[in-house]
């Protein structure tokens, strides 16, 4: 019952965690594209990758201000915007989508290699960066609280607290862009191109607006992701995190103000749940070794999440909050 | 070869009569389809689980070791050099010789970091170590962990024309293995307009199965690759049978389709995580030996045999695209679904011929990718991606196009070591399809209506 009552706490504390805020931001950039532009971006894990690495490369090998590391990742998510805008935006959805995977898989391949090592420590993991933002703290990092039944540490709380706020602030943001006249045009676009074209609206520029805007958000989760784990690896942005922001976007719903931040909660609290229920239950033997081991758990979740992910698609697209009428879920 | 206006109307569902009907579909209709094509998905999860339950952990019934493989692809492998072992700090555990097969092993006291250490003086003459002589390593409990040292024998850093020339034929080895990989990925795009991102699975899953057939089953390698090639077919029949087929009666749309192949890539991919471990392993019984010298290049057997193997199968594809009755419904379909449809082709059967030829094809190429790099739970997906890069290269949806594009691919991928380091060639690859996107979206053998 213990166990049971942990593995709760545990659910709940994921649920608030960083790691929540890192694939809300994600999903709130994706909003952005796909729920509201209809833009297929299945690389959203590049720009955090970019908003991470920002802040860790400036800090910790150019010697620059915290704040200054912040400008840089949202500068290099904007630059990686544009260039992956230029070509794609033209063509079909899913030319978009394949250069998107590809440019995030291979911006992750390139961080981890030998050429890019002395920048990005490569595999061996970035670190230290994050002293200008504990800094700021206004209680002890180092204290302990007890919340919900978890223990958080002053530090992870700090970043819960920045992580949500900004949280707030972005959906803040949507909320007044897609009431906006400008809200208006890109939905439209994702209704009917042409049509929006033959309204005189420059269809391209607009896209292109909504890939910047969206990857930025996406590189300030990243940065929230960097500061939870306080070590920049490359591997901490594998392609899944994409899906699993995919995932929690369609769950809340999309073209939903709100839709990601309810997937994320409760997508994360499922997903750490199971985690932290079954580990016991197969650490006691309830659950034969033969069947599955402890770090098959961690593996599970992604094939819960793709599961749960086929399935939403294929009987309720709209998602917990969403309105049947407002996903986008034919090609252009 | 001009794709006709009415299958650009088919695919966008905003031009025909009534664009509701697509998305919406019969409420009653959808409501038993819906149960049925659950019932399927739920069907697969609990095959998936139970492949799972029949095959504990390899690696969790021996105890921790640390093992390793010293070859080097011009001179075979290294025999009689010593590997030494020793905690983290500094208690020697063993020194071990490596066998005739290049072949080493140390059984460890238990889970923890430990340091492996290479004699450098002692490998033979032209074999020289390409980094440290030590890796630092940290064995976890029940594993077996494979550790690997760089070896240079001469061959990669000949430089001039020679080396150009052997990486000209690994290119060619490798852009025939994407060929053949993603035929069935461009004919499945061009029948169904689906972009199927769960196609990579399908290679891994032929290696995989291959592997299990002949390191747990005991088969020799070509058994193992014929069973591999059937079980990916009937994969291939699954997938389209139990999903595709029941989403496109649904009208379920390209995006969203997209969408669930995505889903399905996650979801495989973890479960052969799960049952495989996240090791790379190699099969047993293809030692690969020395290779044979052919003056300008030189080539192992295991690597000649799969150039043979896949320029044999390609032909053949070639021959049934064109020749057969099959093949011409095939390119029919893929030309136009409309148009073939009313002309008497059964353009369901088509499209799961189509499945389960391309998964097979895609199946026997992760074999052959399993011979030449070993097997991993992740090849296919970093496949994919080239793939991509070759259909896109070649015009989505023309099956020469993935042909010509795969090999294209393959050997720039390969010969761009000559400029980049060989860690960043995968890199290179996928900036060339981004480059291809700007320059030439529809292909080299598309045409230009498909990319509208």
């Amino acid at each position: 019952m213990t166990e049971f009552l942990d593995a709760l706490a545990s659910g709940g504390k994921a649920a608030l965690g960083f790691q929540a805020i890192f694939i809300c931001l994600l999903a709130v950039g994706l909003n952005m594209h796909f729920g509201y532009t209809g833009l297929l971006n299945f690389g959203q894990v590049a720009f955090a990758m970019l908003g991470g690495f920002g802040i860790g490369v400036a800090v910790t090998k150019w010697d620059l201000p915290f704040g200054v590391g912040i400008l840089v990742g949202l500068g290099a998510a904007v630059v990686l915007a544009l260039l992956l805008g230029l070509p794609t935006l033209r063509l079909r959805a899913d030319y978009l989508a394949i250069a998107t995977i590809a440019a995030a898989e291979g911006l992750r391949l390139l961080f981890k290699s030998g050429t890019a090592t002395p920048v990005t420590n490569g595999t061996q993991s970035l670190s230290g960066f994050s002293g200008g933002f504990t800094d700021l703290c206004p209680w002890d990092p180092t204290r302990t609280f007890r919340i919900l039944g978890a223990r958080w540490d002053g530090r992870d709380l700090w970043v819960a607290t920045v992580g949500w706020t900004i949280v707030a602030l972005c959906c803040l943001l949507t909320w007044l862009l897609v009431r906006s006249p400008w809200g208006r045009v890109v939905r439209s676009i994702r209704e009917d191109e042409d049509a929006v074209r033959a309204l005189g609206k420059n269809v391209y520029a607009h896209k292109m607006q909504v890939l910047v805007l969206g990857g930025v958000i996406g590189a300030l989760g990243g940065m929230i992701n960097a500061l939870g784990t306080g070590s920049l690896n490359p591997d901490n942005y594998q392609n899944a995190y994409t899906f699993l922001a995919y995932a929690v976007l369609i769950l809340g719903g999309a073209a939903r103000v709100l839709g990601p931040v309810v997937g994320a909660v409760i997508l994360l609290f499922i997903v750490s749940f199971t985690d932290a229920a079954l580990r016991p239950l197969i650490e006691n033997g309830v659950i034969p070794e033969g069947l599955l081991t402890v770090p098959d758990v961690a593996r599970l979740r992604f094939v819960l999440v793709g599961i749960l992910l086929m399935a939403l698609l294929v009987f309720r697209p709209q998602g917990i909050f969403g309105d049947r009428r407002e996903v986008m879920l034919d090609a252009r | 070869m001009t794709h006709a206006p009415s299958r650009v109307c088919r695919e966008d569902p905003r031009r025909t009569p009534s664009p509701s009907a697509g998305r919406a579909g019969t409420p009653g209709h959808r409501g038993s389809a819906g149960r049925r094509t659950l019932l399927r998905l739920l069907l697969v999860a609990f095959f998936g689980l139970a492949i799972a339950a029949l095959t504990p952990g390899v690696a969790s019934a021996e105890g921790e070791q640390v093992t390793g493989t010293l070859r080097t692809s011009g001179s075979g492998p290294v025999e009689g050099v010593d590997i030494t072992v020793a905690t983290a700090d500094g208690t020697e555990i063993d020194t071990v010789t490596t066998d005739d097969e290049g072949k080493w092993a140390v059984p460890l006291p238990g889970p923890g970091p430990y340091v492996v250490s290479i004699d450098g003086d002692a490998l033979p003459d032209g074999v020289s170590l390409d980094g440290e002589p030590t890796r630092n390593v940290t064995v976890q409990p029940g594993f077996s962990q494979a550790v690997s040292f760089g070896l240079e024998d001469g061959s990669r850093n000949s430089g001039g024309p020679i080396r150009a020339v052997q990486l000209l034929v690994d290119g060619l080895r490798f852009g025939l293995l994407i060929a053949m990989c993603s035929v069935g990925l461009s004919l499945i795009f061009g029948t169904t307009g689906l972009t199927n991102f769960a196609h990579g699975e399908l290679v891994t899953i032929g290696a995989v199965v291959a592997w299990f057939v002949n390191v747990e089953g005991g088969l020799s390698i070509v058994p193992a690759a014929i069973i591999a090639v059937i079980v990916g077919a009937a994969v291939g029949a699954l997938n389209e049978l139990a999903i595709w087929r029941p989403l496109r009666k649904r009208g379920t749309g390209l995006v969203a389709a997209l969408v669930v192949s995505i889903g399905l890539s996650l979801a495989l991919r973890y479960l052969i995580q799960i049952v495989f471990e996240g090791r790379s392993r190699s099969y047993q019984g293809v030692t690969s030996g020395r290779a044979n010298d052919f003056g300008a290049f030189r080539l192992t057997d295991a690597d000649l045999t799969s150039i043979i193997v896949s320029v044999v199968v390609l032909v053949g594809i070639a021959l049934m695209l064109q020749r057969t009755k099959i093949g011409k419904a095939m390119r029919a379909v893929s030309d136009n679904r409309d148009l073939a449809a009313s002309s008497g082709i059964n353009v369901n059967r088509v499209i799961l011929i189509v499945w389960v030829m391309g998964a097979a094809l895609a199946a026997l190429g992760g074999v052959l990718l399993g011979i030449s790099d070993d097997v991993q739970w992740d090849m296919g997906f970093r496949l994919l991606l080239l793939m991509f890069a070759g259909v896109t290269l070649g015009g989505l949806g023309t099956a020469y196009g993935a042909l010509v594009g795969g090999l294209t691919v393959g050997v720039f991928v390969q010969m761009s070591t000559l400029v980049v380091p060989t860690d960043l060639k995968y890199v290179v690859g996928l900036l060339l399809l981004i480059v291809v996107l700007v320059v030439r979206p529809q292909g080299i053998l598309g045409s230009r209506v498909r990319i509208g």
